[in-house]
Order: structure tokens, then C-alpha cells, then sequence
């Protein structure tokens, strides 16, 4: 079976021709959750952006290519291209607030996209939408779809936008940082609803974020990354069993354990990061040969 | 045990709730503290952790006293200073400094790094020898002395709370407040900065509250922690307790909610096997 997405060698710059992606690699089979892991400037939510064609402006993708259920998006002309990522791929994103209208009501907002987009009748995408709520465990769907975003609890809006989510019955779903602005019982309960839907639903997810233990959780296969580069790819019971980049190592032993407070939060060794400075540039300048 | 720098009783605070107020006049007030009693031992580390709503950050307000409480007492050093009115809380207020979570935007943007350390010395009558008590101070976090004329803008977010930390300490502080420190930083730069405050609370013998939602870095910087909930202390033990023998429902709930770095199947539950919709 062909990958559900597959990112081959992706490189994008900034105006000034630095590298934000360097020749990112990696793919995501059907029904399986890939984790990309990563600090901040990693190029984790980039990556997220690229696939959903989303990038800042001032992103240029410069190389590589990436296929959706084996179509080029390269190769598309712009308009097909939208309604492919469109028809095929969703988002839950980081901050339901900010992601949600504040002046309209819950309801018309999530079918909206259902009717528009995907050309369903509004009968058709309230009942979806009905049943997708049920599945997130909203006892009260009536009083939820007339609500406005700022009615509703951090948790009740990340539900809200997970049922909106699988609602079109995506290939794939971008899931950018979902659980990190909520408190740790709701993040449990709300990663526990995305590991049960993506079950049912098949769907393969691109899972961003920079919390290894929610690595360790929710997904089968995580790439690590630094500066644009994925410097470790594995299966996510190898990487926490045997990491084999020392960037991965030194990740693991930052990352706080209360089971085991003594030896975690390990700032990271300075000569790990000086080689993933010779690294990066060496990357750079294998790069920019063929490139001029 | 040593005897407590600050010693709170019965504390209830109650704040306007904008939610239910009117168009025009003002909002009723609820009540987010609902009675706390417990003790800050002098050079300890206190965690304060509940989850969004629970009143830690409006705890640690009031322990330094930048809300009033409407009922019970905070005695700091043996003093009442529940009520004490500005005027009369200046004298204290070098004792009671507080770390904020954010450092981009409790740090001015048009001062420099020297300025903004510089300002609480000045205000405590501190204002002799500046350039080597700012020099000083950001020696003391690590910071080298070129930074002293840079902007916030020029700082990354580590070295940002280093600023914030250096600022705090500048007044070598009895008691320092810090309000989920390390929560917008990446993990390599929350280890630099809690080993940071690891010791130099040590070294300078500080009383710390250090409010956080995360329990396995409470673990690793606190002696005592205590346990909120909708304005409730739910649990207060050392440390160490707490995590071996959880004696609340709510605190296992709290210990168990963190995903461990680390494979375990059987965190998630069993999902059901639901059929998948159609």
C-alpha cells in the first residue's frame, strides 16, 4: 500500500536564502500516528504548514516533493490542489480559541466547512457533525452547537474542533501541538479520544509536538528534529528504548521524570549542541553545492 | 522543621467575576480562595500545583501581596501583613519578589537589560555602587556582563528569564515568588533554569513558592508541595510523600495524568471497540 502522505526531501528558505527545511524527509503510512518531535525553530509546525499548503509567504519551497495518497501536490495546478487538501486533510490546531470565530456559533461554524467545501447538503453535515460530537463524548450537543467559543472550557473546544476534524473523514490529519495549552487531566482524556477516533477512523495523523512523554503515548513512528533536519527517525518504542542521535538522548534526558526526578532535566551538554552546529552546516554545504 | 518564614491562616480572597458583571456597574465578587491554611518554611521550596482555575496564581498574589485578602491572615517574619497598606508594605516589598512566567512581556522592551536590573535597587535605596551590583547580579545568573546593554528583543527566552531571575535577586530577597517560570521554555532550556534556581536558593537561602502545573518538575525542585483545587488545598506534604503515598483521589488522578517519556500501552485505557461510523 502506497504512504498515506509522503515527504520526500523537502528543503524551503527564507527571503535571506537561509534554510528552514533542509531536506526533510519522512512519510506517514495509513492509520498510522507520526510524531514530529522538536524544540522551538525545529521546523516541527512548518512542516505541518507545507503539507497543508499554509506556509507563511515568506516560505519558499525550494526542493522536494510531496505526495498525498500519491498525488504530487507540486505538480497540481493551485486550485486542485486546495480541493485535494481540502477533501483529504484536516487540522487540530494548538489553540481552539484563536482557531474558532468568536462572533459566530459553534454549530454553523464546523458544518460550514462540510457544506462548502466538501459540497454536502446542511442536513447531511449537521447529522455528521451530530455523531462526531457524540463520539468526543459531548453529552449535550444541542447547547454546545449553540454556543459561542467563549462559553465553552479549553477542553470542550479542543473536542469540538477533534469532531470537526474527523467529521469530513480525512486520509490524514494534521494535529499541531492539540493538547498543549490544556491542563494534564484534560490533555489525558482528550489524547485518549484522538487515539480512539484515529483507531476507528483508520486515519494517519502528523502528531506535532515538543512533549516526549505524549511522543511516548500516541504515536508508532516519530522523527526528531533540529533546525529544519530530521535527525533521528524510528519506530517510537526504538527511540525510547535505544535513541541514537545524541540530540535524541540529550532530549530524553532534559524531559522531566518524576518517577525518576534525579537523573531528568539534564540540560543539554554543550558539546552535543556544537555537533549538531557542524552537523546542520555540513548538511548546508553539501547542499548548497549542487545549488549554487 | 525550621520556622516559617510566612505563615497563612484561614486566607479567603475574593475577586470582581467579569463574567456575570452588569453593563453598568460593578461585578460581584467571587470568591477564589476559600480558606487556606499552611506554612512556608524559612529556606524551603514550596510547589504549589493545581490545574487552570485552581487559585494558585492567585495565591501567590497574595503571599506577596499585590491582591488583599478578605479574610484570614499572612504573617511574613512574624508580621501581619494581610492588611498593611501600600505605604506600609514599601519597607517589605525587597523581601517579596516575584519571578513572572512570561519574561517578554514583565521585561520593557525601550530598557535596557542594566535598567531594568537597576530599577528595584534604586527604588530600595540601592542606588550607590549600580554598576557593580547589576554586574553582579548578572554574574550571578550567568549572564556575561555584555549583556547589560542589550535589549529584551536580543535576548533568546532562556536568557530572557535569566534577566527576570537576576532582577528578582537583585535585592537578595528573604522570599521570591515564581509564577510557572519555566512553562513557556523549551525542555533543554527549563533544565538550564531550574538547576539555576536550584541553586542559588540554596546559596542565598531563599524561601521559594514555585507555582507550576507540572508535577515531575516540582518533584525534582521542591521539598513540600501543596495541592489545589477550585480554591481548596486538597493535599500539603513533603514531597516525597506525596509521590510514594498519594493519600487523594485528585493527586493520583494529577500523578497519573502525566505522560511519562517512556512506552507504556497501557496508559490510554482500553479503547473501545466502537464500529466505525459511517
Amino acid at each position: 500500500m502506497s504512504a498515506c502522505l509522503d515527504i520526500r526531501s523537502l528543503s524551503a528558505v527564507l527571503p535571506n536564502g537561509q534554510r528552514v527545511l533542509r531536506s526533510v524527509s519522512l512519510s506517514v503510512q495509513p492509520g498510522e500516528v507520526r510524531a514530529l518531535v522538536g524544540e522551538s525553530g525545529a521546523g516541527k509546525t512548518m512542516i505541518g504548514k507545507a503539507v497543508l499548503g499554509v506556509l507563511p509567504s515568506s516560505v519558499r519551497i525550494v526542493e522536494g516533493d510531496m505526495l498525498l495518497e500519491g498525488e504530487d501536490l507540486g505538480r497540481l495546478a493551485p486550485k486542485a490542489r486546495r480541493t485535494l487538501i481540502g477533501a483529504r486533510t484536516a487540522l487540530i490546531p494548538q489553540d481552539p480559541l484563536t482557531a474558532l470565530n468568536p462572533s459566530r456559533r459553534i454549530g454553523p461554524q464546523i458544518t460550514d466547512r462540510l457544506v462548502r467545501i466538501l459540497g454536502w447538503s446542511g442536513e447531511r453535515a449537521d447529522k455528521r457533525i451530530r455523531q462526531l460530537l457524540d463520539a468526543v463524548q459531548i453529552r449535550d450537543p444541542e447547547r454546545v452547537l449553540k454556543c459561542y467559543p467563549h462559553e465553552l472550557s479549553g477542553g470542550m473546544r479542543q473536542r469540538v474542533l477533534i469532531a470537526a476534524a474527523f467529521a469530513a473523514e480525512p486520509r490524514l490529519i494534521v494535529a499541531d501541538e492539540p493538547t498543549t495549552a490544556l491542563d494534564v487531566t484534560v490533555q489525558k482524556q482528550i489524547l485518549r479520544l484522538i487515539a480512539q477516533l484515529q483507531r476507528d477512523h483508520g486515519t494517519a495523523i502528523l502528531f506535532v509536538t515538543h512533549d516526549l512523554g505524549v511522543v511516548a503515548k500516541i504515536s508508532q513512528k516519530v522523527s526528531v528534529l533540529y533546525a529544519g533536519k530530521v535527525v533521528e527517525e524510528a519506530a517510537t518504542a526504538d527511540l525510547f528504548t535505544a535513541p541514537q542521535h545524541p540530540y535524541s538522548r540529550a532530549l530524553m534526558a532534559a524531559t522531566p521524570r518524576y518517577t525518576d526526578p534525579l537523573a531528568s532535566l539534564k540540560p543539554v551538554d554543550d558539546a552535543v549542541l556544537a555537533g549538531l552546529a557542524a552537523e546542520i552546516a555540513a548538511a548546508d554545504q553539501a547542499w548548497r553545492r549542487p545549488h549554487g | 522543621m525550621a520556622e516559617p518564614l510566612i505563615s497563612v491562616r484561614g486566607l479567603k480572597v475574593a475577586l470582581p467575576d467579569m463574567t456575570r458583571k452588569p453593563l453598568i456597574g460593578r461585578a460581584p465578587l467571587a470568591e477564589i480562595l476559600k480558606g487556606l491554611d499552611f506554612d512556608l518554611p524559612k529556606g524551603s521550596v514550596t510547589g504549589i500545583v493545581g490545574e487552570s482555575g485552581s487559585g494558585k496564581s492567585t495565591l501567590g498574589r497574595a503571599l506577596v501581596r499585590l491582591i488583599e485578602p478578605c479574610a484570614g491572615s499572612i504573617s511574613f517574619d512574624g508580621r501581619d501583613i494581610s492588611h498593611l497598606s501600600e505605604a506600609e508594605l514599601r519597607p517589605l516589598r525587597r523581601n517579596l519578589q516575584m519571578i513572572f512566567q512570561d519574561p517578554m512581556s514583565s521585561l520593557n522592551p525601550r530598557r535596557t537589560i542594566f535598567s531594568i536590573i537597576a530599577a528595584p535597587l534604586k527604588q530600595n535605596g540601592l542606588g550607590d555602587n549600580l554598576k557593580a551590583r547589576v554586574a553582579e547580579a548578572l554574574q550571578r545568573v550567568g549572564l556575561p556582563q555584555s549583556f547589560a546593554s542589550r535589549y529584551r528583543h536580543q535576548l533568546s527566552g532562556g536568557q530572557r528569564q535569566r534577566v527576570g531571575i537576576a532582577r528578582a535577586l537583585a535585592l537578595s530577597p528573604k522570599f521570591v515568588l515564581a509564577d510557572e517560570i519555566v512553562s513557556g521554555l523549551d525542555v533543554s532550556t527549563q533544565a538550564q533554569i531550574l538547576t539555576l534556581l536550584e541553586k542559588l536558593a540554596t546559596e542565598m537561602g531563599l524561601t521559594v513558592a514555585f507555582i507550576s502545573h507540572d508535577l515531575s518538575v516540582i518533584r525534582r525542585l521542591c521539598q513540600q508541595v501543596i495541592v489545589m483545587r477550585e480554591g481548596r488545598i486538597i493535599e500539603a506534604s513533603a514531597t516525597d510523600a506525596l509521590f510514594d503515598s498519594p493519600k487523594d483521589a485528585y493527586t493520583r488522578e494529577l500523578i497519573s495524568a502525566i505522560p511519562l517519556p517512556e512506552i507504556d500501552a497501557g496508559w490510554l485505557g482500553t479503547l473501545a471497540t466502537t464500529k466505525a461510523l459511517t
